[in-house]
């Protein structure tokens, strides 16, 4: 007696049918799983046997095999716990004669046969979909997310006895649909909004800038100044996501088991904000079972270092490939898997130990050489990935009382639009979407300066002991100011301005 | 080389006597090495010295320092100057305990007319800027700025008379061959090569507490006056202000804020009597250095004509920065009622033009 059932296992943020075929015989009763599962795996047995014999059904007293295609793949998690028990009862017979192969069955089994919710379903839902499969039976709590997936018929249900009523044609399950435009709709509700930060223009300027040409951001400020307030607000002025990038963020989301219950689809930029104790592991991603990191987990959205220098030197250094490349690559020996993690960097860091170096009012009691050592730790690498920096002042109470109203960030955001959308039509077919993420090589094609820009630029450098590494920097900074206003050339004066986003190249950091 | 140099450094590093001491010695002995030869006997009958300042004089040990510190001296090119040189400074020699040997890297005229200028360490932003401006001008005006290359406004200071290719001499606490605080170790190369750095102390010296109160006593003797900026209550350059009275001569002082701490001690030697300075006019009258000052006019009649230069939107941002001192730059912004983009790279054009200048923070002044 043998029988043959699919599931979803997912790699790197795709999924991949899992076969669970199941063969009873006879002999000495016994359980076994095999195909390279892990400890929740091999635990499957005993919830699989106790929700059978719990929902009133039987569990054969034989010797039963369960084996887990392709064999060579390792396997994690619960969400194999259905598949193993229907197949358990189709091959017993209990099920009667019926044709599973247009069916995935995904979830988890509690003891009395409840179906429970799993991670990652989403892409195993689209995994299903682009396998030709017609529906996919699940939990009830993840059916808004497969209802994402139009292409397949989502069958929600709560407990395992529902299957076996759909089997045998007692009741059949409710197919489950949503509407994902509806869902899409809504997107741009965020709690937060830059008409609640008074002050602070040029700071807002300068997220304007890199919200408009995909920059990554370093914010240097006393503590207090308002640097994680308008970070969260980043997000807000950065174009909406496409239904493509919301798919995206939402699989990885979903793997990573961070989708709140009822959120069929992310529709909101990510913003992650990990705590400066963070490990390399846990900033990029990996792990014995690979996850995806924070920096991923920020995919399409902002990731926010509060305290740059207070993160360990190795999990900064690990974030300079994913920063060049978009993109996380695990190798393992028998296996490479890759994480998108296309994010804007925006880090803040206190200008020195006592965080009072830049602020008017209060005394810093640092040495020029504590000042100097506290951002030297940054290293070169890292910074050389950093477009703008930008000093954040605290604000002053009578800033905070002004009776001007700040720009919302729904006005900002229509500025940014343009500006983004002149970038799509230049760098069609380039494989890249924004000035940041220009080339060296390109740098020559799309930021050509006229002979009063380079004099400018020769002159900044020498009267303004600007380092090296701030020619390029500057001169995409001033190519997305020239996007802004919609002008061709850039001119002297879009490089005037970006020259003020170098803060960090200033003697006095350095002296 | 001088065959005597090695006498002159060992009777300066004497530890246990005190510079007038060591200058009595050399006037009753004419010079070191009837010093180094005599016996202990010979030293006893002179009735110069106690038994406890007897035995360094003897002792071998600082025999042998001198003669290792004569090696970095010739080493690192540092030159010396005795109390017999023709070229001693001829204010430093008049006071009452003036060092039997100072080291040098640098030059310096012996009639030179210098100022000291010096504060807290641990000055406010005030502080620095009126230092290094007061430095600038007198600077300006052929003055050599004299002070302590400590942090604050003593280092403001030096910096504002290098800006204004002027002179400047830096008297440290311990020996040449080291940087105190490290971080001015660039700084300190620029002083020697725009005046001089000085110290009483042979190479090899570590910056000890008790060296620099006595090194003020040759910062105020160098000096026609000292200028005092900005010093708590109990501020070293205090002990400075104090030497340079007993030494008859000027002592100013900056005014602060009632309330700041920073200016407690200027504002009570202003109470005693100090003249007060508001600007480099101030001490170049007193000193009667006033001809000079002339010239200055000339010059400020000068920086109209750069300001020709500038467009409406530049010309507009020097106007409020002339008005408010120094400005962060969203009330540049706000004052102006020009968008943030147009005053960032107006005021890049300022930088670039030399006629302001961003401090830490985002906040720009001008630097006519």
């Amino acid at each position: 007696m043998y029988s043959k059932v699919k599931s979803c296992g997912f790699m790197g943020i795709d999924g991949y049918i899992i076969e669970v075929e199941v063969d009873i015989s006879n002999g000495v009763p016994g359980f076994e799983i095999v195909g390279l599962g892990d400890a929740a795996v091999k635990e499957s047995k005993e919830r699989v046997r106790a929700a059978v014999k719990n929902t009133g059904l039987e569990f054969p007293l034989k010797r039963i095999t369960v084996n887990l295609a392709p064999a060579n793949i390792k396997k994690e998690g619960s969400s194999l716990d259905l598949a193993i028990a229907v197949g358990l009862l189709k091959a017993s017979g209990q099920m009667g004669e019926v044709d599973l192969e247009g069916y995935m069955f995904i979830g988890e089994l509690s003891l009395d046969g409840e179906v429970k919710p799993v991670n990652g379903v989403l892409p195993m839902a689209i995994c299903a979909a682009e396998k030709g499969l017609d529906s996919v039976i699940l939990p009830q709590s993840n059916a808004d997310e497969a209802s994402v997936v139009k292409a397949i018929e989502v069958l929600p249900v709560k407990h395992i006895s529902q299957v076996m009523a759909h089997f045998r044609g007692e009741k059949r399950i409710k197919s489950y649909s949503g509407d994902p435009n509806s869902i899409f709709n809504g997107r741009y509700e965020y709690d937060v909004d830059f008409a609640d930060v008074k002050g602070q223009e040029n700071v807002k300027r300068a997220l304007e800038v890199a919200a408009s040409g995909g920059h990554n951001l370093l914010m240097i400020g006393s503590p207090g100044a308002g640097k994680t307030m308008l970070a969260r607000r980043l997000p807000t002025i950065i174009p909406a996501l496409s239904f493509e990038e919301a798919i995206e963020v939402t699989k990885i989301h979903s793997i990573a088991g961070i989708l709140p219950p009822g959120t069929p689809l992310v529709t909101q930029r990510p913003f992650r904000s990990p705590h400066h104790t963070i490990s390399a592991v846990g900033l990029v991603g990996g792990g014995k079972y690979p996850k995806p990191g924070e920096i991923s987990l920020a995919h399409n959205g902002v990731l926010f270092l509060d305290e740059l220098p207070e993160f360990s030197r190795d999990a900064l250094e690990v974030l300079r490939q994913p920063l060049e490349d978009g993109l996380v690559t695990i190798s393992r020996v028998n296996v490479s898997l890759s994480y998108p993690a296309n994010t804007t960097l925006v880090c803040a860091a206190n200008p020195c130990k006592c965080g009072n170096f830049l602020d008017p009012d209060k005394e810093c009691n640092c040495t020029p050489k504590e000042i100097q050592g506290y951002l030297g730790k940054l290293s070169g690498p890292l910074l050389d990935r950093i477009d703008i920096h930008i000093e954040v002042p605290s604000v002053r109470y009578r800033d905070l009382e002004s009776e001007k109203k700040a720009e919302s960030s729904e006005e900002i955001r229509k500025r940014v639009d343009r500006a983004r959308k002149i970038q799509l039509e230049r760098y069609k077919g380039l494989g890249i979407y924004s000035n940041g993420q220009l080339k060296a090589s390109m740098l020559d094609r799309f930021c050509r300066l006229d002979q009063r820009g380079k004099e400018l630029l020769r002159n900044a450098f020498e009267r303004l002991g600007l380092s090296a590494r701030a020619y390029s920097r500057i001169l995409k900074v001033a190519r997305t100011i020239a996007d802004m206003e919609g002008t061709q050339c850039i001119s002297p004066e879009h490089l005037a301005e970006a020259i003020q986003y170098r803060s960090l190249d200033r003697k006095y950091w350095r002296s | 080389m001088r065959n005597d140099l090695l006498f002159w450094v060992w009777l300066n590093s004497l530890p246990k006597l005190s510079p007038r001491r060591k200058l009595l010695l050399l006037e009753y002995y004419r010079c070191p090495e009837a010093i180094w030869s005599a016996g202990r006997e010979e030293l006893r009958q002179g009735g110069l010295l106690t038994e406890e300042q007897l035995e360094p004089v003897v002792a071998p040990v600082w025999r042998q320092r001198a003669e290792e510190a004569l090696r970095t001296i010739n080493r690192m090119g540092i030159k010396t100057i005795t109390m017999h040189d023709e070229n001693y400074p001829v204010l430093l020699k008049k006071i009452y305990d003036p060092p039997v040997v100072l080291y040098m890297l640098g030059s310096f005229d012996r009639e030179e007319k210098a100022v000291a200028v010096v504060g807290s360490r641990r000055a406010s932003p005030y502080g620095r800027d009126t230092a290094r401006n007061l430095a600038y001008d007198l600077a300006r005006q052929g003055v050599t700025i004299v002070s302590g290359m400590a942090r604050g406004v003593d280092s403001a200071a030096h910096r504002g008379a290098i800006e204004a290719g002027g002179r400047t001499v830096a008297v440290l606490g311990c020996g040449l061959d080291r940087a105190y605080p490290y971080e001015n170790k660039e700084l300190m190369k620029k002083i020697a090569g725009a005046g001089a750095v000085i110290s009483e102390y042979i190479p090899g010296t570590p910056p000890l507490a008790q060296n620099f109160p006595a090194r003020n006593r040759i910062i105020s003797g160098l000096c026609l006056g000292t200028v005092v900026i900005e010093a708590g209550e109990k501020s070293g350059s205090l002990i400075t202000a104090d030497f340079s009275l007993d030494q008859g001569r000027e002592v100013f002082a900056v005014p602060g804020n009632v309330g700041s701490k920073y200016s407690v001690g200027t504002n009570n030697l202003l109470k005693e009597g100090a003249k007060l300075v508001t600007g480099a006019a101030d001490v170049l009258e007193e000193l009667n250095l006033v001809q000079k000052f002339l010239k200055a006019e000339a010059e400020a009649k000068k920086t109209v004509n750069v300001l020709k230069g500038l467009d409406r939107w530049e010309l507009e941002l020097v106007k409020i920065l002339e008005e408010e001192g120094s400005l962060h730059i969203d009330r540049i912004a706000a004052r102006s009622g020009l968008s943030l983009n147009t005053v960032s790279s107006a005021l890049t054009m300022l930088e670039l033009k030399g006629l302001a200048e961003q401090l830490p923070g985002k906040v720009f002044r001008l630097r006519l």
